[in-house]
């Protein structure tokens, strides 16, 4: 089987995600003797391929069910009800998570968040999305799946737009809130912006883009135009355009309703932006939570190739060829980070690489590297049809256009929302209907975490920059779970290449349980601020860089929530440390109690 | 020399340059890793991950210094001309301190009943730093594997600080692959090329089984602990760092 599956891929190196994502679907996991014969197949080490097989969450070395069933385990799942739906699950199949049922029909799992936070709480059930489940739906989904039924088949009642395309057929809605008039309004059409762009050189191409103040969705802002210049300056044999599809910033599902909806745009905007940098090649990189989309995106890709859209010469472009594979992922976050991406693209660890050379000079196999967000490929097309001037007209002066906000938690319209830059907090709060907000969490896990005082803060590049997530935390949340709920996220998703990124959050994490478990002192504060400039100053990628954010904008914004919760250590004793507790692991491991600290010593021996 | 070949531009034709290092004026070739122009200067950048003879990685981040005001790891960034660079500033060592004592904590460090102890680069610079006494730190304690497999090496992971050191050491030197990373974040460990040690092509003459290579007590000869009494150990005689600062003013 192994051999067939490599020879697929033409035992290409470079594709071993793919073959170990063929290997897992059919065998249910990767076995030692797999390793040993992809190895072999493809004449790579061993240890190579385990170390791939060992980074991606997708890949089990033990077996998984037939029908896998991963339960989303974000904030914003937890805070829907995601731990009763799971019981309901754990009971039905008979199994915990991280288990197996003996007869190999079922596993449960929790997974980082997998783009649904608008209809939390939602699992994965083999690649099929069960959005919005209760306690009863999951019992029901678990019954028919305990009768037989195929995942597939699970859902009748499809949601909208071309959810229900029968290539997609997904329980899954858009959501989409507000429409604006950029990406979301019902007149686009496509090719428009390819036809325009076709009939200007790639420089005019490139010069219209930057001229129209187009920033980089994926959140850090980097200008668009200049990032095409670069690449397309840098001398080389083969450029490659890369779409990051792995929306993976909990509480982000923005690009998947572009997927769903603007899937033509977003290959209107890779084809421009090859044609604009002399790319022939591009990679679509999906998130594997977004597998479910993939067949469907398969078949508008081989509709262009069929009407000259895609392929040797396309139509239209006087002698210009550009193709588009659709490279899955295989769960890692960090694969959201440019050149981790290009690392999982390589059939690599999907580890960031070290910068300079930056990938729009040595990118994708060495070669110069366009990685650009769905959202901003997107935005590339329809400035290429009505112009950069037409784009910078809505916005502020340092962000211009629309942005897509992925808004969920406490409020009555989670979903989508296409604004203007620009927009305050407080105004989108009155928008989703938010349930007497505390908390806004701009841009995930690694944005800001706001109170009150800040929603006259604006959401845009100059102030409260974002990837487009907002969670909405209400007054009865406890601030100090959300952030120990993030760094649980950055620890399980760090790649563990440095040393700050890797270690730091663990004790990030360890100190904010302290407190929270109410042994905190006052000095844990300043420990964490400096632990904190530590791991930002010297991690070697965005996510180490960001990943302390929540605790120093949670002191920041909310001291008074660490102040009710820590206290002057007295006696010169760590506040933290718990003495009976402590003497808890003795007394079990002795068999007996403590003569100082347990008064009755004596009296009951031997009966601790 | 096959070090830093990435920022080699031939010996002949590479351009001179000069930056500072804490207004220290220095001449470099352009493309030279800062890391590698301190050392040429005299000057001590601190590293771990990062060894002579081996390409650099730029993991374990002691090596940060700030470059015009931003933070780089020296060892993976080329210099460039004018750059202005600072190395030993109260931030920079507060870092350094830092990391020196997650790396402490993240392992099972236990200095007292280690082989490696008086040769080891992470207790040497421990002691640079005055981290040896414990802190705040939680100690992770970790239960990793140990392979005693092999007749003359053994691998006591619980000591591993990630370095890499071993496992470029047998990919680029030895031509081996008998180490790689496998696992990811706080999980993330050298994993054998094999089912196990005994099962690799490793030879205690390869360059992965040197005592250079490993810098703490990782990768063990069997047979032949505490070979150094105390007094005479490695670090004992002289500190890491300390060959490269007696370069200053030699007119190197």
């Amino acid at each position: 089987m192994v051999n067939v599956v490599c020879s697929k891929f033409n035992s290409d190196r470079g594709r071993l995600i793919d073959i170990l994502l063929d290997i897992q679907s059919t065998a249910r996991h990767i076995s030692e003797e797999a390793i040993e014969e992809v190895a072999s197949a493809l004449g790579i080490h061993r240890v190579e391929v385990e170390g791939v097989v060992t980074f991606y969450s997708f890949f089990s070395q033990t077996p998984k069910g037939r029908v896998a069933i991963r339960l989303c385990d974000d904030i914003i799942d937890r805070h829907a009800g995601a731990e009763a739906v799971g019981q309901v699950f754990s009971e039905a199949l008979g199994i915990g998570y991280g288990q197996t049922s003996t007869d190999g029909r079922f596993s449960l799992d929790k997974t980082a968040c997998i783009g649904m936070s608008d209809q939390a709480p939602a699992a994965l059930i083999n690649n099929e999305v069960a959005p919005s489940l209760t306690p009863d739906t999951a019992r029901r989904i678990a019954l028919r799946l305990v009768q037989g039924m195929p995942p597939e088949s699970l859902f009748e009642d499809f949601g909208d737009g071309n959810n229900s395309h029968p290539l997609i057929r997904s329980a899954v809605n858009n959501n989409i809130r507000l429409i604006g008039d950029i990406l979301l309004a019902g007149d686009i059409e496509s090719g428009k912006g390819l036809e325009r762009a076709f009939a200007l050189t790639p420089e005019r191409v490139v010069e219209e883009i930057s001229g129209s103040g187009l920033r980089g969705r994926g959140g850090a802002g980097f200008p668009t135009g200049k990032k095409l210049a670069l690449a397309r300056a840098f001398p080389a044999q083969r450029r490659f355009v890369i779409c990051n599809a792995d929306e993976g910033e909990p509480g982000t599902f923005k690009d998947r309703v572009l997927l769903t909806e603007r899937a033509e745009l977003l290959f209107d905007g890779m084809t421009i932006a090859a044609y604009a940098i002399g790319a022939s090649e591009g990679i679509l990189y999906l998130r594997a939570e977004y597998s479910y989309l993939r067949g469907y995106l398969e078949e508008i890709l081989a509709r262009r190739r069929a009407s000259g859209l895609l392929g040797g010469e396309i139509h239209g472009s006087k002698g210009f060829g550009f193709d588009i594979r659709i490279q899955m992922g295989a769960g890692a976050y960090i694969c959201g980070e440019e050149s981790a991406l290009i690392s999982s693209c390589e059939g690599l660890r999907g580890e960031p690489k070290n910068r300079p050379p930056f990938p729009v000079e040595k990118g994708y196999l060495g070669y110069p590297t366009v990685v650009n967000n769905v959202e901003t490929l997107c935005n590339i097309s329809r400035i290429m049809e009505r112009g950069g001037a037409w784009f910078a007209s809505y916005g502020t002066g340092q962000s211009a256009g629309t942005k897509l906000l992925s808004v969920s938690g406490d409020c009555g319209k989670p979903g989508v929302y296409e604004a203007p830059f620009g927009l305050r907090v407080r105004e989108l709060l009155e928008m989703v209907e938010a349930d007497n907000p505390a908390i806004v969490q701009v841009g995930g896990p690694s944005g800001a975490m706001i109170g009150k005082v800040d929603f006259d803060r604006r959401i845009c590049f100059e102030d409260l920059p974002t990837g487009g997530a907002v969670m909405v935390f209400g007054a009865r949340r406890n601030a100090l779970k959300i952030v120990d709920a993030f760094l649980e996220f950055f620890i399980d998703e760090s790649c563990g290449y440095c040393t700050p990124c890797r270690v730091g959050n663990v004790f990030l994490q360890e100190r904010i349980q302290k407190i929270m478990n109410g042994f905190g002192e006052t000095g844990d504060m300043d420990y964490l601020e400096s632990l904190s400039r530590t791991i930002t100053a010297t991690s070697r990628c965005g996510l180490g860089a960001t990943s302390s954010r929540p605790v120093t904008s949670s002191i920041q914004q909310f001291p008074l929530v660490y102040a009710s919760l820590t206290k002057e250590p007295k006696d010169g004793l760590h506040a933290g440390f718990d003495i009976q507790r402590g003497l808890e692991i003795s007394r079990k491991i002795a068999r007996r109690q403590s003569m100082i600290y347990d008064r009755r010593y004596g009296e009951e021996d031997g009966q601790a | 020399m096959a070090r830093h070949e990435a920022f080699d531009g031939g010996e002949e034709t590479r351009q001179r340059i000069t930056f500072t290092i804490d207004g220290e004026k220095i001449t470099a070739f352009a493309g030279q890793s800062i890391l590698e122009a301190a050392d040429a200067a005299g000057i001590y950048i601190p590293r771990l991950c990062d060894v002579e003879g081996l390409d650099p990685q730029g993991s374990c981040r002691v090596c940060t210094v700030k470059v015009n005001s931003r933070p780089v790891a020296s060892c993976v960034h080329p210099v460039s001309a004018d750059d202005v660079v600072e190395n030993d500033t109260e931030e920079i060592r507060r870092w350094r301190r830092d990391l020196i004592k997650m790396l402490l904590h993240e392992g099972n460090h236990l200095c007292p009943i280690c082989e490696a102890s008086g040769r080891c680069e992470l207790q040497a610079m421990a002691a640079r730093f005055e981290t040896l006494e414990p802190d705040l730190y939680p100690y992770l304690q970790p239960v990793r594997p140990v392979d005693a497999s092999h007749p003359d090496i053994m691998l006591d992971t619980n000591r591993c600080i990630r370095c890499g050191r071993c496992i470029r050491a047998s990919r680029d030197v030895d031509r081996k692959y008998v180490f790689g990373y496998i696992g990811r974040g706080i999980h993330k460990r050298v994993g054998v090329n094999a089912t196990d040690l005994a099962h690799t092509r490793i030879d205690l003459d390869d360059a992965a089984a040197s005592l250079e290579t490993c810098p703490v007590g990782c990768i063990i000869r069997k047979r032949v602990g505490f070979f150094a009494p105390i007094g005479r150990r490695q670090f004992d005689l002289q500190a890491p760092g300390d060959e490269i600062e007696k370069r200053k003013g030699e007119g190197k």
